[in-house]
């Protein structure tokens, strides 16, 4: 007998929440997309937990298409910030209201 | 989440593996909530990216503790050794590794707001997981039971059914590595230098000396 799902679930749902309020409160733009990394490893803790639960290695295939994705994100999230600092010197969010109506 | 009390009352009564189990679990939980929080109060960014190395690392024991062993693997090497150590180079590039205030609030009463939504937000979730029929299978080892390791399963399965997503994300792959070039690329210096909107006056523009016709490439 193992740890129950359920645990596993529950603490995908916190993990996720907290990276959902990260991304909320914070104004710089580097942890901001850490936050979304914190998102992206609750979706992954649940893919694995239903692939046990369900018999099904799908789950973990899909986790492994995630982690590129996550990949290739950051990837371009990262050279954005780099470009926007070279013409602003700014990694603040809020600065960015260049299209503010 | 009917049976996180019977979690506790059936590990009272199982066997000694079973405590490892437990015990690791809520280990690992603990460093991966703790460094979580970490990533979001840190006021330091160096300091978040290694709280977020510290919750990676926690999920990878849980992908073990659940025969997930290659994906345990690659979140080490992925996340931990190349994703991190991205974002780092970036924070150190830049220079914006000096402490940020985080008491002081833009918006007025955003973060009440952004904190009740998130628990709002969980309670629904954490609700959505009690009532609904997914989480009513019994606890068993991932994928199916033919005596092949995890690393086997997921390469056959990588290779045969989702071979066509396996080749997007190659492609994927070599998109993202053309933009990013392409965003960190300096503009060459012949070229006009492109001006931020608030910079430049009406009369700027037109007294600027354009650049000859026929003089770009």
């Amino acid at each position: 007998m193992t740890v129950n799902p359920d645990w596993y679930l529950a603490l995908g749902v916190v993990l996720f929440s907290i990276g959902a309020l990260g991304v909320l409160v914070r104004r710089n733009v580097l942890v901001m997309l850490m936050c979304v990394e914190l998102m992206l490893n609750a979706a992954n803790l649940t893919f694995v937990t239903f692939a046990r639960m369900l018999h099904d290695i799908g789950g973990q295939v899909l986790v492994f298409f995630v982690l590129v994705v996550a990949a290739a994100e950051v990837v371009v999230g990262l050279g954005i910030v780099v470009a926007i600092f070279r013409r602003r010197s700014t990694a603040t969010a809020d600065d960015l209201h260049a299209m503010k109506g | 989440m009917a049976g996180l009390l019977g979690t506790l009352t059936a590990a009272s009564t199982a066997t000694h593996a079973s405590w490892v189990d437990v015990g690791t679990f809520a280990v690992a939980a603990a460093i991966v909530l703790a460094g979580a929080v970490g990533v979001v109060v840190a006021r330091n960014p160096v300091h978040s990216a290694l709280m977020l190395v510290m919750t990676l690392f926690g999920i990878a024991v849980l992908f073990v503790l659940q025969r997930a062993d290659f994906l345990a693997a690659v979140q080490v090497i992925v996340y931990a050794g190349a994703i991190v150590v991205l974002f780092l180079f970036v924070i150190m590039f830049l220079g914006v590794d000096r402490e940020e205030n985080i008491a002081a609030e833009p918006l007025r009463g955003q973060r009440p707001l952004a904190v009740a939504l998130t628990a709002l937000g969980a309670t629904g979730l954490l609700l959505l997981g009690q009532v609904s029929a997914w989480t009513t299978g019994a606890p068993h080892v991932a994928g199916p039971d033919t005596g092949q390791s995890n690393v086997a399963l997921l390469g056959k399965s990588v290779y045969t059914t989702y071979l066509f997503p396996f080749e997007a994300t190659a492609a994927l792959l070599v998109i993202a590595v053309v933009g990013a070039v392409v965003l960190a690329r300096r503009p060459p210096a012949a070229a006009e230098p492109v001006r931020t909107d608030e910079s430049a006056t009406p009369e700027d523009r037109a007294d600027a000396p354009g650049p000859a016709e026929g003089a770009r490439p």
